[in-house]
C-alpha cells in the first residue's frame, strides 16, 4: 500500500496539468511570448512614446525620415512617427479580433447549444448553419462595409462607426464553426448520466444548460475562441488592405499596409512593418490554439 | 450512390435560394440605393422616369423574382443565343451593370478566363507541393524534414497572402527584377515569347496562392497519414512483406486521401476569395478585381451578381466534395 502511494505522483489540478502540457509544446509557448509582446506594444507603448504634436511647418520638415533615435521606425509621408501610428493600429486590430471573436463564440456557443440540445430546434438551425458556410463571406463583407458604412458613421462617428460595423459584421459571418463543435459535444454529453440525474430531479433545461452542460464545453470552446482571433484579425486587415475597412486617421496595421504600398519601391519598410506584426500575431494565435488543443485532450496530455 | 446524389443535390436548391434571398436583400435593403444618387434638383417627374429605368420602383417580391428569372433564365437563353446564333431571348431584359450600361455577364465572361487560370494553375501548384510534402513528413514524423515541414506550413497557413504577395513584390520585383510588377492584360499569347512573357507575369499571382494553399493542404495530408499509419492494417501489410514503398504509396495513400481529397475541393471557394486580393495587388484583370470596381462605383446589379456567382461556386464545390466523400468512402452513402 505504501509502496503504491509512494510510486504516484501527488495529484495535480486540472489548471496546473493544462499548463504543463501547454509548456511542452515550444510553438505554443513562443506564441505566447509573443503575443504579449505585441500586447504590451500596442496597449502600453503608447504611455511610453509620446512624440510631441508638430506644426505644419515641422511636419513638412520631418516627413519620409528613416529611422532614426528620435522616430525609431521612421517618418511618413505627412510627417507621423510610424511608430506611434503602429501602436495605435496595434490597438485597433487587437480589439478588433478580441471583440469579433466574443460575438462569433457567443452567437456559436448560442446556436451550438440550442441545437444540441433540443431536437427540434436541430434541423433548422443546422440548415442555417450550412447556409450562412456557403455564404461568399468576403465578397458579403465589403458589401456590407461599402453599403452601410456611411449610416451608421452618421450616427456613431467615422471611428466607432467603422469599429461597430467591421466588429459586428465579422462576428456575424464567422460563428458557424463554434456552432459545429459545440453541437456535436452537446449531442454526447446529454446522453450522460449525471444530466440524465439532474433532469430526474425536476431541474429545467435552462439549468442543466448553465450548470452541467456549459462547464463541459468550455475546452473546445476555448480552441475555436483561439483561432477565431487569429482569423478576425486577417479578415479585418484584408477589408482595410482593400481599402473598405477604417478611415485613415484610425488605423490599422491592415489600413497602415493599404497606405504603404503606395510608397512601396521607396520605403518598403512602411509595408514591412505592419506586415510583420499581422503575421506574427496571426502565427502567435495560431501556435497558442494548436498548444491549446493539445493541452485540452486528455488523450495528449499526461504522456 | 443515385439515391445519396439526387438527395444532395436536392438540398442544394433551397441553400442556393436562400443565399440569392440575403444577398438581394442586402444589397437592396441597403440606404446606398440609386435613387439617393439621383441630385435633388433633378424634378420629381424625372425622378420617377430615371428610377423606372433602372427598374427600381417595383414592390420588392417583383424586383427579387425577376433578378431570379433574368439570373437563371434570360442570361442563359443569351449565352445559348450567342453560342449557336439563335435569337431565343431577343426583347428580354437582361441584368444591367450601372457603370458601363451593358449587360453584365459579358463583361463578367470576359474576366473569368483571367482568374480560372491564375486561380487553376495556382491551385494545381499548391495540391503538387502540399502532396508530397505532406506524406514525407509523415512517414518521418518528428524528424528534421517533419519539424521544417510544419513549422514553414504553419507559417504559410498564418501569413495572410496580401502581405506574403507584397514581399514577393519587394523581393522578385523591386529587389531582382525577375518578374514584372503588374499584370500586363493587354497580352495576348501568339508565339513563345509572348507566352514566357505570360509565363513570367503570372509566376507571382500563382506562387502566391499556390503557397497559401500548398500549407493548409500539407497540414490535412500529413495529419490523415499520421491517422493512417498506425492502423492494424498497415502492420497487417508489412507482416506480409510488403516493401515500404507498396505499403506507404498503395494502402496508406490511398486511404488518407479520401478526406485530403474532400479538402482539396471545399478549398477552391476560398482560393475564390483569395483571388480577390491577389488580383488587387498585382493588377490582374479578373473577377476579384471586378467585385472591387463594382463596389468602389456603387454598382449594384454587378456587385449583386459577382457576389450570388461567388456564392454558387462554393455550392457547387461542397456538393462535389460531398458525392467525392461518397464515391470514395462507402460508409458516408449509408448514413
Amino acid at each position: 500500500m505504501t509502496e503504491i502511494t509512494l510510486a504516484t505522483k501527488p495529484p495535480e489540478t486540472f489548471r496546473a496539468a493544462v499548463w504543463a502540457q501547454f509548456r511542452k509544446h515550444k510553438g505554443a509557448v513562443f506564441g505566447l511570448i509573443v503575443l504579449g509582446l505585441l500586447i504590451i506594444f500596442s496597449m502600453l507603448g503608447p504611455l511610453v512614446w509620446a512624440p510631441e504634436k508638430l506644426t505644419v511647418v515641422e511636419a513638412l520638415k520631418s516627413k519620409n525620415l528613416g529611422a532614426s533615435l528620435a522616430h525609431p521606425m521612421g517618418t511618413d509621408h505627412l510627417g507621423r512617427d510610424t511608430m506611434q501610428r503602429m501602436m495605435a493600429a496595434g490597438k485597433v486590430s487587437l480589439a478588433v479580433g478580441f471583440v469579433a471573436m466574443t460575438i462569433a463564440i457567443f452567437l456559436g456557443t448560442l446556436v451550438g447549444v440550442l441545437a444540441g440540445y433540443f431536437r427540434r430546434l436541430d434541423g433548422p438551425l443546422m440548415r442555417l448553419t450550412d447556409m450562412f458556410l456557403a455564404l461568399p463571406l468576403i465578397p458579403l463583407l465589403l458589401v456590407m462595409v461599402m453599403l452601410f458604412r456611411d449610416k451608421i458613421a452618421r450616427y456613431l462617428g467615422p471611428e466607432m462607426g467603422a469599429f461597430v460595423l467591421i466588429v459586428f459584421a465579422i462576428g456575424v459571418t464567422s460563428w458557424m464553426h463554434a456552432a459545429r463543435i459545440v453541437r456535436g459535444e452537446v449531442l454526447a454529453l446529454k446522453e450522460r448520466e449525471y444530466v440524465l440525474a439532474s433532469r430526474s430531479i425536476g431541474a429545467t433545461p435552462r439549468r442543466v444548460i448553465l450548470r452541467h452542460i456549459l462547464p463541459n464545453v468550455v475546452s473546445p470552446v476555448m480552441v475555436a475562441a483561439t483561432l477565431g482571433v487569429a482569423e478576425a484579425i486577417i479578415t479585418e486587415s484584408v477589408l482595410s488592405f482593400l481599402g473598405l475597412g477604417f478611415p485613415p486617421d484610425f488605423p490599422t496595421w491592415g489600413r497602415l499596409l493599404f497606405e504603404g504600398l503606395e510608397y512601396m519601391q521607396l520605403y518598403p519598410e512602411r509595408v514591412i512593418f505592419p506586415g510583420l506584426a499581422i503575421s506574427l500575431t496571426v502565427l502567435s494565435v495560431n501556435y497558442i490554439g494548436d498548444g491549446l488543443r493539445d493541452a485540452l485532450d486528455p488523450r495528449i496530455r499526461g504522456r | 450512390m443515385l439515391t445519396f446524389t439526387l438527395r444532395r443535390l436536392l438540398l442544394a436548391i433551397p441553400t442556393l435560394l436562400l443565399i440569392s434571398l440575403v444577398i438581394f436583400l442586402l444589397v437592396d435593403l441597403a440606404p446606398g440605393s440609386p435613387a439617393s444618387e439621383i441630385p435633388l434638383t433633378v424634378p420629381p417627374e424625372v425622378r420617377m422616369k430615371i428610377l423606372e429605368a433602372l427598374g427600381v420602383n417595383e414592390p420588392l417580391h417583383i424586383r427579387y423574382l425577376l433578378w431570379l428569372k433574368q439570373f437563371f433564365w434570360v442570361e442563359p437563353l443569351n449565352g445559348f443565343d450567342a453560342i449557336f446564333g439563335t435569337s431565343y431571348a431577343e426583347g428580354m431584359q437582361r441584368i444591367i451593370s450601372y457603370q458601363s450600361r451593358s449587360p453584365v455577364f459579358p463583361l463578367i465572361g470576359e474576366r473569368l478566363p483571367q482568374t480560372l487560370t491564375v486561380i487553376g494553375t495556382a491551385y494545381l501548384l499548391g495540391v503538387l507541393i502540399a502532396l508530397p510534402i505532406g506524406i514525407y513528413s509523415a512517414y518521418k514524423q518528428y524528424s528534421l524534414f517533419d519539424q521544417f515541414g510544419t513549422m514553414f506550413a504553419m507559417i504559410g497557413f498564418s501569413v495572410p497572402t496580401f502581405f506574403t504577395g507584397t514581399l514577393f513584390i519587394l523581393i522578385f520585383a523591386v529587389g531582382l527584377g525577375w518578374f514584372p510588377t503588374k499584370y500586363d492584360t493587354t497580352l495576348v499569347v501568339t508565339d513563345w515569347e509572348s507566352f514566357l512573357k505570360q509565363l513570367r507575369q503570372m509566376a507571382m499571382p500563382v506562387m502566391v496562392l499556390g503557397l497559401a494553399n500548398a500549407a493548409a493542404i500539407s497540414r490535412y495530408m500529413r495529419s490523415s497519414m499520421l491517422e493512417n499509419m498506425s492502423q492494424d492494417y498497415v502492420r497487417t501489410a508489412r507482416a506480409k512483406g510488403l516493401d515500404e514503398r507498396t505499403v506507404v504509396l498503395k494502402h496508406v495513400l490511398r486511404n488518407s486521401l479520401i478526406p485530403v481529397v474532400t479538402v482539396i475541393a471545399l478549398g477552391i471557394p476560398s482560393i475564390f476569395g483569395g483571388a480577390i486580393i491577389t488580383e488587387n495587388l498585382f493588377g490582374v484583370n479578373g473577377i476579384g478585381s471586378a467585385l472591387i470596381q463594382a463596389i468602389r462605383g456603387n454598382d449594384l446589379p454587378m456587385v449583386q451578381t459577382l457576389a450570388f456567382i461567388f456564392a454558387i461556386l462554393i455550392v457547387v464545390f461542397n456538393l462535389i466534395a460531398d458525392l467525392l466523400y461518397g464515391m470514395l468512402d462507402p460508409r458516408i452513402r449509408y448514413d
